[in-house]
């Protein structure tokens, strides 16, 4: 078994999910914009939690803080704390179907922006809009057909 | 398998150390004055990312001015020419008026208004996460861009750098829930602070107390003595105003002049620079 195989093409796929995330969109569709990086990191985690998981969740927040701009460290530590969750539970989670999987994603992702919430209203006093949890919404509407393709993706390319 | 079974206490313990290194982190860029650097250091790290993610963007508008009808060309080049005839007609009565002010302002022994550098640049990404209202501009320090520098476009003030790299910058909005910028009723002359809320077409107006002069419509420029933002530009308009006598000051919205939303181009300021302080570009030439 290859230690080392494939790591690149993970780091590929995490790339990518920056990408998406600061790519330039009209307003209307920002607000639905999905959390890529998280969800492409909670796959992995979910599916190698011995080469993926709260290491690079937290490198992975910390670069969409500095892309997006809030105040660093907000982002690493939601992230991390959700990767842990499914670190901690990935065997239970893989063996659910795809839609249970989603729901659970959804979850996931409303812990995220709660806390991402708490966290910035405690260090820069926003307010909360419902409209910020559309991402939640999204996200799980989107994590179907993101499994399905990271699945085939790590198959072709024999990750693991 | 086995080895991701024994990575339980394993796992607590990396969660603690993410925790620990976030909240760190959380605390020096919130409360220290380091983070203004360790961020235009970041900034210029990572612009190679903002340079591709607008790609696909850049090649669609630049695909879609290729196949432009040359009829549509036309008319849209003689259009630019009648604003640009009809802007220049009144800049030059703007040039005298500017002259007549500062001999006036000299006779009365007030500092005349200075009217720095300009240059234009263009926004990278909107970022529009909710909690941070930020846009990437394709100018950096090569340009002579620093922190803290005025933005604006045709309509009014956009925001101010916070933080800056050789080839790229990053721009707060007057939208963004930390930023607040020192506002003057063009109508009554009142100084008042104008905050944002972290919504695109809100700005809240704070610390006016109940027998203000202030009414739906009143312009809000910048005042000047915020030190940052040069005086007279325009800010917002009032959009609403609420007395309720129980509460200490008046509740007043306005909705800024420019397109936050949607801005491509800004124009940075550099306020009372002197023309050889800061490189001249050679467009504005």
């Amino acid at each position: 078994m290859r230690r080392n195989g494939g790591l690149g093409f993970i780091y590929l796929t995490l790339l990518v999910a920056l990408l998406l995330t600061v790519m330039p969109m009209p307003q209307q569709v920002k607000l639905f914009r999905p959390d890529w990086a998280l969800l492409v990191v909670l796959y992995w985690t979910m599916a190698l939690p011995g080469r993926v998981n709260i290491l690079t969740a937290f490198l992975l927040g910390f670069l969409t803080d500095v892309l997006i701009g809030t105040v660093l460290g907000v982002n690493a530590l939601a992230f991390s704390v959700v990767t842990f969750i499914v670190a901690v539970n990935h065997l239970k989670i893989r063996n659910f179907s795809v839609i249970q999987q989603a729901l659970l994603i959804g979850l996931f992702l409303a812990l995220y922006h709660l806390l991402l919430f708490w966290l910035s209203h405690f260090l820069t006093g926003v307010y909360f809009l419902p409209a910020y949890l559309w991402p939640v919404l999204t996200g799980m509407l989107v994590w179907p057909w993101l499994f399905w393709l990271l699945r085939r993706y790590r198959r072709q390319f024999k990750i693991q | 398998m086995n080895a991701i079974f024994s990575r339980g206490p394993l796992l607590g313990l990396r969660l603690l150390l993410a925790v620990l290194c976030s909240v760190g982190l959380m605390l020096v860029d919130r409360y220290t004055e380091r983070s203004t650097q360790l961020r235009s250091f970041l900034t210029s790290a990572v612009s190679p990312l903002f340079y591709v993610a607008s790609l696909p963007e850049t090649l669609l508008s630049g695909a879609s001015e290729q196949f432009m009808s040359h009829q549509r060309l036309l008319d849209e080049n003689a259009r630019l020419k009648e604003t640009l005839l009809r802007q220049n007609g009144q800049l030059q009565l703007l040039g005298y008026l500017q002259q007549e002010n500062n001999k006036l302002r000299a006779l009365l022994g007030s500092a005349p208004l200075t009217d720095g550098q300009r240059l234009v640049a263009e926004v990278l990404a909107v970022y529009s996460h909710p909690f941070s209202h930020q846009v990437v501009l394709n100018k950096g320090s090569n340009d002579g861009v620093t922190e803290y520098q005025p933005l604006i476009d045709e309509r009014g003030v956009v925001g101010q750098v916070v933080s800056v790299g050789p080839t790229s910058s990053r721009a707060l909005l007057i939208s963004d829930n930390t930023h607040a910028i020192s506002v003057r009723a063009e109508r009554t002359g009142i100084r008042t602070v104008a905050e944002g809320l972290g919504q695109w077409d809100l700005l809240r107006v704070i610390h006016l107390p109940q027998s203000a002069d202030i009414r739906v419509g009143d312009r809000l420029l910048t005042s000047g003595l915020d030190g940052l933002f040069p005086e007279g530009y325009p800010v917002a308009e009032v959009s609403r105003v609420q007395k309720d006598e129980s509460q200490p000051f008046m509740i007043v919205y306005a909705r800024p002049f420019a397109q936050l939303d949607r801005i491509r181009h800004v124009l940075l300021l550099w306020p009372g620079a002197r023309a050889e302080d800061v490189l001249r570009p050679e467009e504005l030439n």
